[in-house]
């Protein structure tokens, strides 16, 4: 087994800052974290949403206006790509991270992944329906 | 094609140098080259003080590894015409500190790996007379994909989680731990996941899934890791609902 090196004589490499800037998959990485911040942002907005219509007709009118504003229409363009972001990433990790065993056989990843977009089509669906219908 | 290619190959002396350097090297480019084989050219032909580990040159033993223009790989699994026209950056393995040149000490890495009890624990032994522990093919195939590591530590190279924070297990000491813990013979997976349930065990990856992208043999250690989150998270569930006799 290798003896361990005097420590004075080692070189350790300082980790700059700006690490996930080096590497495309580093970025893509840091960027799924970052999304997390907008998902909150979403449920809070959701949050406020439900509130207004929970207080009245003005109440919800004024937030509509509110949301119509431009600032407001970038900040959630701008959460709604991230979102994008934080589905599509996490989906694709599931796979590896579930094991699925169906009648003593493993459940292809593909079948896995397929699966989510079905699932998140059908809740769409049925929200888009209470909302419209 | 160039007959040559520029090696740009990291030196680093702990008894003169203050800190690494970049020295540069022409090699031949020969299409049957490996950047290992252009590392012991330089040796016999060159220069005879540079350093570096290496043994089997068939991707096998895991001494080789080296972060080849950024992305850390078995040097005898990496071909200099794959880098044409160059220069190819030959850098000792991320996250681990320099002894000397390419060399890096991985005392660390020896720590880790037997805190995951790498080995068959059984509750009791059988004995001899009792025969052998039998496997079906799909026992077997069950834990097999984990059982391919060759401890060569590109995983722990290319993780971001282990450099930022040393005390991490880290990805290859999981894998092994899910590969002792998915073989029918093996009783030992409580004893695992007291260590691995620790902040610093499996916790502490982010998913980063970088470590399965530089896997040479395909392990799948963030994988490993996700699987144990689950195994973790479901003990932790247990453990809170249920009296402590019925447990497990």
């Amino acid at each position: 087994m290798t003896q361990p090196a005097s420590d004075d004589l080692l070189y350790r490499r300082p980790i700059s800052l700006w690490w996930w800037t080096k590497k495309r998959t580093y970025f893509v990485f840091v960027m799924r974290e970052l999304s997390s911040i907008f998902i909150a942002w979403f449920v809070v907005y959701l949050a406020l949403f439900v509130r207004a219509i929970g207080q009245g007709e003005t109440a919800y009118d004024d937030f509509l206006d509110r949301a119509a504003s431009p600032w407001l229409v970038v900040i959630n363009l701008v959460a709604f790509a991230f979102v994008v972001l934080h589905l599509v990433t996490w989906f694709s990790l599931t796979p590896q991270a579930m094991v699925v065993n169906l009648r003593g056989r493993r459940v292809p990843p593909a079948a896995i992944l397929g699966g989510q977009y079905v699932g998140l089509f059908v809740v769409s669906a049925v929200v888009f329906w209470l909302v419209m219908g | 094609m160039s007959d040559s290619i520029m090696l740009r190959v990291t030196r680093y002396r702990p008894d003169k140098d203050r800190e690494p350097a970049y020295q540069d090297y022409d090699v031949p480019l020969r299409e049957e080259w490996t950047v290992l084989d252009a590392l012991n050219h330089l040796k016999d032909e060159v220069d005879t003080t540079l350093t570096f580990r290496w043994s089997c040159r068939m991707g096998i033993c895991g001494s080789c590894g080296m972060n080849v223009n950024g992305d850390p790989r078995l040097s005898c699994a990496t071909f200099l015409t794959d880098y044409a026209p160059g220069p190819v950056r030959v850098e000792p393995l991320a996250n681990f500190p320099i002894m000397r040149d390419l060399v890096v000490d991985i005392t660390d890495f020896m720590e880790k790996l037997p805190r995951m009890k790498p080995w068959i624990i059984r509750d009791e032994e059988l004995s001899v007379d009792e025969g052998e522990y039998l496997q079906t093919p799909e026992e077997l195939e069950a834990y097999r994909q984990f059982s391919m590591c060759i401890n060569c530590m590109l995983c722990y190279a290319a993780c971001p989680v282990y450099g930022l924070d040393p005390q991490f297990v880290g990805p290859a000491a999981i894998a092994l731990a899910e590969r002792y813990d998915l073989d029918s013979r093996d009783q030992g997976e409580p004893q695992r996941l007291d260590v691995l349930i620790e902040h610093e065990g499996v916790w502490g990856c982010t998913f980063v899934g970088e470590c399965t992208r530089a896997c040479p043999k395909d392990v799948d250690p963030a994988g490993a890791i996700q699987r144990y989150k689950l195994k973790a998270a479901q003990e932790s569930v247990k453990a809170f609902l249920l009296p402590r006799g019925i447990r497990r």
